[in-house]
């Protein structure tokens, strides 16, 4: 039972889809519950997995599927291999999307009350698709995987409103245009090494002289398809109304994990397939890389300055987010790729969370602009308690773990002497600040304050006849989201600290990969 | 020229591939989008599938009976006692792999047809909805209304 | 030096962050409810008062959390200077609690609750601040710190605290984010992981001229909370605060915490000896002293009382860091004695501010004629503290003041010694007039002070005993004194 937990994590919620198709067209009150257990049941596998990982001597788990046995140490069927990254990926995935559920309930009845059976199978079949992109060592294997999870993922958006159906179009064929592209690129690397094994692939490729075209033009199809994928500037043009208009609980599954996991497969292809000596020092790119970067960073923020309507800020967000994320992949150093996985965690978590709080604000307000905030510290209080604190991490302020993600990032640069990265980043920093605050801010003020009248005369007039403070009775009550949606909100907000707090435990287990990955020090 | 003529079918896949491309791009129309798309993925599948031709006399991955079992008694008589994976491994007949062309990227193209179909279904699912929604499958058209507030 | 691993910094620090929940539990009953705040600052004075005895027989007390980056343990240590500025945050509050107690309850302000939590917040941050044994723990309580104060300046939540709260944050977290850490960061990798202040790092090698210049600059800067122009403007902004918060945080807590900071830089992170070698701290010396001009001329222009004294504020925190930048020993000891000394002075000065504001509604200087007459311990106390921030004989300024220009002179740095001179000159310009006419000034046509009285007990009280302070720090400096000799002694 135990071995066979790396598959488990992939075949719970396969079967649970299966199980909606089969019995939740009929009652679909048992949708919910099957899902929330086929997602508890994969997350415990994967913590499982990520125990069996620590345990064992070499740091990885290696499963063959359906047990086709090895020739000469060679896996003939696609092998799955976890090491510490896919891990904590896996683990990440799979608490997300049991999260998500949990938090989906009242929202999918909400909001497509007569597609419940669909949304639920169509959600399954995406985190299988996920997590089967963090678990396999197989270069095809990952292709269709990639594709499972994005045809899935337009079919959750266009579930939505009518914009929705549009986004979901052009993400489409953004979509299929990136996924050719690797399929391509792994067309290049089975020419030359014969294998889709991405272990054997290295392997096989260090024999090859080191400027074979084909080899390079291999990468640069693999690189240019997972950037259309992770919404890489200028190829991000999909994401905002993809993520903004599509239904909540899709939305905040999708924008944190989506695009994390097209940056894992990078980060996979540059550790795992390729080698760091290959990608940092004899193609010689880092400099551009981190150049496209920084401007990917400094124009998602201006994006996101001038955005009125929060989850299409939100997107933005992420959009400068994957600029820091690949900047510090590509920083040639292993404390920015330290910084890039250990980010790759914690924006995944803060995302969610704003996200999640999002949804309840939208869903409680009706207003989906900024100005859905107003005194909202009076009116929603446990919520604004998630939302500060994935905010103050957004801004990156200790403790929370966007700060250490960005400590990590800008040592990071600072050993790589890209400064105009680290000022990028630091301009991005700012740029968070103003925005989150602006909404702090609202949500500070009340009820009149928030058209910025005076509180002094006609309130204390009421609290010297009453008796009482003015501020302890708000004037209108919103009734408060239900628990199911505030639950997990506080638990992803008290992992924000938990993360920031253990962040050297984190980062150890992640320097366990990149230091087996044998990242170039100081390589530039 | 020669580098041409040798390597027509890169030519090929890369030419079909800049078709699919620029419809993708630069149609109007959504139907003509997919049209595009579907150019596009079968030219990745032309690649992949020239990609497993191997030179000429080269024959399609079939064993005849003899070739199998041919070697089959000699080898089982010299491996007694092995242990299974061994011996499994000793059965292999002797092939030469130039005479067989490689099956492998056309199985793969196997799945990569799949993931196309379903693409091109999920796609066509959604452009009947927006042509529900809108009216309409002409990309500016689209636009235009919802610019007016219909979206 | 003698280590003593001891968990009361650690008790010293959260013993206001706990009195939070009490606050929050009694919200209905406000008796209880403060209470609870002057308890808690019991405990934290007394809490800190046990490791005085330890710190001045040179003993040194520390307390480790976790190792949080490889490197830096988020680490308590105190040391002379951080029990210095301890002793004269809590000390305050106690003083600030009671005076909090009148003033609110005289004006009858809304969310009170809320008020005494965020005040109990920023006694821990500063105290954090105070107690941090390195350079990445001192930055976090610093962030701690400006977002726990912001509710505190918009208090009042109209348009006026709302863009006066949006300066506030932009100066601070901006030049936070944006400068000390990555400054920070920078001396991280420089240094070979490790930011402690005790382990000097020898940069000479490491770092040139321009880097040690630019990295000075991004910390001075940074570290905005100490005011040096152009990075000053969100403390007359701040002034939109209630009066005690405007008199413990922005003349004690945090801009001491800003001043406290840079003294930890140049004796900490980068360290006097080698920013001697390279020469560079004489541009923070300038642009201290200009910012101490300026600031100076500035206040003899304002109206307001409080912004007035914001101004005065800006400056007698130049007047800190420009004598840390003299590096000259003595001037160093002059700035750290001038925490305590300026915080009695300004701090009286707020205090009477607002008991002015709660006794008559009065903010402008204009309406003040004739007011010292009906408010004689208010304007009294005001005139002793006046006198201590210009730092003239029989109050506590002079001494620091004293030292601070005796290590100009050492120094040999004549035009920066003219500073001090002709800013006392300045400060003298714009106090004494206040005085003069609140005593013997005719009230404006039509203005009677006759049914005016002074404030209630709870404000005038603390502001007699922060004046009387003052004048008796001028005759018992010595612990002040003693603490700020144990760092000299221990650098040199």
């Amino acid at each position: 039972m135990v071995e066979q937990f790396p598959i488990l994590i992939e075949l719970c919620p396969l079967f649970g889809a299966i199980l909606i198709a089969i019995l939740g067209f009929r009652m679909p009150k048992l949708c919910y519950p099957i899902t929330v257990l086929a997602m508890a049941l994969s997350c415990a596998a994967a913590i499982g997995t990520f125990m069996m990982m620590l345990a064992s001597p070499s740091g990885t788990v290696i499963y063959d599927l359906s047990g086709w046995g090895r020739v000469n140490d060679t896996a003939i069927s696609i092998e799955y291999r976890v090491d510490a990254l896919s891990a904590l990926m896996l683990v990440l995935i799979s608490s997300v999307a049991f999260l998500n559920v949990i938090y989906s309930k009242v929202r999918v009845a909400q909001e497509t009350p007569s597609k419940i059976p669909h949304f639920y199978i169509l959600y399954l079949l995406l985190v299988a698709g996920l997590e089967g992109i963090t678990i396999t060592n197989d270069a095809f294997n990952l292709y269709v995987l990639v594709e499972i999870s994005s045809l899935t993922g337009y079919a959750l958006i266009a579930i939505g409103s009518k914009r929705a159906v549009i986004s979901s179009f052009n993400y489409v064929i953004m979509g299929t245009i990136g996924a050719s592209f690797f399929l391509l690129g792994v067309g290049y690397l089975y020419i030359k090494t014969g294998t889709l094994n991405m272990s054997d692939i290295r392997s096989i490729m260090e024999a090859i002289p080191d400027d074979s075209k084909a080899i390079k033009v291999g990468f640069m199809l693999i690189m240019i398809g997972v950037w259309v994928k992770m919404a890489f500037f200028p190829l991000h043009g999909w994401l905002p109304n993809a993520y903004a208009y599509a239904p909540t609980a899709t939305g905040a599954l999708m924008a944190p994990l989506v695009t994390k996991v097209m940056i894992y497969i990078m980060i996979r292809m540059m550790l795992s397939v390729f080698g760091p000596e290959y990608v940092y020092e004899t193609l010689g790119w880092t400099d551009v890389v981190v150049t496209l970067s920084t401007i990917a960073i400094v124009a998602g923020s201006f994006f996101a300055l001038s955005r009125s309507d929060l989850r299409k800020m939100l997107t933005y967000i992420i959009v400068a987010e994957v600029g820091y994320m690949v900047g510090g992949a590509w920083l040639a150093n292993s404390q920015g790729m330290t910084g890039a996985i250990y980010h790759l965690l914690s924006d995944a978590l803060m995302t969610f969370c704003l996200f999640m709080v999002v949804g309840i604000v939208v869903s409680r307000t009706g207003d989906p602009k900024l100005t859905a905030f107003q005194g909202l510290y009076r009116k929603m209080p446990i919520t604004m308690v998630g939302f500060t604190i994935a905010a103050l991490s957004m801004i990156g302020l200790p403790p929370t773990c966007g700060f250490f993600s960005k400590w990590y990032l800008l040592r990071g640069g600072i050993e790589a002497g890209q400064y105009h990265y680290v000022g990028a980043l630091l301009f991005s920093s700012l740029v968070n600040a103003v925005l989150f605050f602006r909404l702090i801010e609202m949500a500070y003020y009340h009820g009149a304050h928030a058209h910025g009248e005076p509180i002094r005369d006609e309130d204390h007039e009421q609290y010297r006849m009453h008796g009482a403070d003015p501020d302890s009775q708000p004037k209108e009550t919103l009734a408060n989201a239900p628990w199911s949606m505030l639950g997990p909100m506080l638990v992803v907000a008290i992992g924000l600290i938990a993360l920031g707090v253990f962040n050297s435990t984190v980062t150890e287990w992640i320097g366990q990969v990149v230091a087996n990955l044998n990242v170039l020090e100081g390589a530039n | 020229m020669e580098f041409i003529v040798n390597n027509f079918n890169y030519w090929i896949y890369v030419i079909l591939m800049m078709i699919g491309l620029f419809a993708m791009i630069a149609k109007n129309n959504l139907i003509k989008k997919l049209v595009g798309m579907t150019i596009f993925q079968t030219a990745i599948i032309l690649f992949y599938v020239s990609i497993g031709v191997k030179g000429e006399g080269a024959t399609i991955p079939i064993l005849s009976y003899e070739q199998v079992h041919g070697t089959h008694h000699v080898e089982e008589a010299d491996h007694a006692g092995e242990d299974d994976s061994h011996h499994a491994q000793a059965d292999l007949p002797e092939i030469d792999a130039r005479t067989i062309t490689n099956p492998i990227p056309h199985v793969l193209m196997l799945t990569a047809i799949v993931v196309g179909v379903a693409t091109l279904g999920v796609a066509l699912a959604i452009s009947q909805r927006i042509f529900h929604f809108y009216g309409s499958l002409d990309e500016d058209v689209i636009l235009a209304k919802i610019q007016k507030g219909d979206g | 030096m003698e280590i003593v691993t001891s968990i009361i910094p650690l008790l010293a620090c959260l013993a206001s962050l706990l009195a939070v929940i009490p606050i929050v539990v009694f919200r209905k009953s406000p008796n209880l409810r403060e209470a609870a705040t002057v308890v808690a600052g019991v405990a934290k004075l007394s809490l800190v008062l046990t490791m005085l005895p330890g710190i001045l027989s040179g003993k040194v007390y520390e307390f480790t959390f976790i190792e949080i980056i490889e490197g830096i343990p988020l680490q308590f240590r105190v040391d002379g200077l951080g029990m210095l500025f301890a002793l004269v945050a809590s000390s305050l509050w106690i003083l600030t609690s009671f005076y909090a107690v009148g003033y609110m309850r005289g004006l009858k302000e809304h969310a009170q609750t809320r008020f005494y939590s965020f005040f109990a917040i920023s006694l821990s941050a500063t105290l954090g601040v105070a107690f941090s044994a390195n350079l990445f723990t001192l930055y976090v309580f610093y962030e701690m710190l400006s977002l726990a104060t912001f509710p505190l300046v918009t208090h009042n939540q109209d348009k006026e605290a709302r863009s006066g709260g949006r300066t506030y944050l932009s100066y601070l977290l901006g030049t936070s984010v944006g400068f000390v850490l990555p400054a920070m960061i920078f001396c991280y990798v420089k240094s070979g992981s490790s930011l402690s202040f005790t382990e000097l790092h020898d940069w000479s090698g490491v770092l040139d001229p321009s880097a040690a210049l630019l990295l000075l600059l991004l910390f001075v800067f940074g570290f905005a909370k100490a005011g040096i122009m152009p990075f000053h403007s969100w403390l007359p902004n701040a002034m939109v605060a209630p009066t005690p918060v405007s008199a413990l945080l922005h003349a004690v807590a945090v801009v001491k915490v800003g001043v406290f900071s840079v003294i930890r830089v140049f004796t900490g992170v980068l360290g006097t000896d080698f920013l001697s070698t390279v020469d560079v701290a004489t541009v923070v010396s300038w642009a201290a002293g200009a910012t101490v001009i300026i600031s100076s001329l500035i206040a003899m222009t304002q109206d307001n009382l409080k912004r007035l004294l914001a101004f005065s504020t800006v400056g007698q925190l130049s007047y800190i860091t420009l004598g840390v930048s003299l590096l000259a020993t003595q001037a160093v000891q002059g700035s750290m004695l001038h925490i305590p000394m300026h915080a009695f002075g300004k701090i009286t000065l707020f205090f009477c501010a607002g008991a002015i504001y709660v006794a008559t509604g009065k903010k402008y200087i204009s309406q003040m004629r004739g007011l010292g007459r009906a408010m004689p311990w208010t304007f009294g106390a005001f005139a002793i503290a006046a006198m201590s921030v210009i730092g003239l004989p029989l109050t506590g300024g002079l001494l620091s003041k004293m030292y601070m220009i005796w290590g100009a002179a050492n120094a040999q740095q004549h035009a920066l010694l003219a500073v001090y001179l002709v800013s006392s000159v300045l400060n003298g310009v714009y106090f004494f007039p206040i005085v003069y006419r609140a005593f013997l000034g005719k009230p404006a046509d039509g203005e009677m002070h006759d049914r005016v009285k002074e404030a209630p007990l709870a404000c005038v009280i603390p502001l007699v005993i922060t004046a009387t302070v003052s004048v008796l720090l001028f005759f018992f400096p010595g612990v002040f004194f003693e603490l700020t000799t144990l760092m000299i002694s221990s650098k040199s």
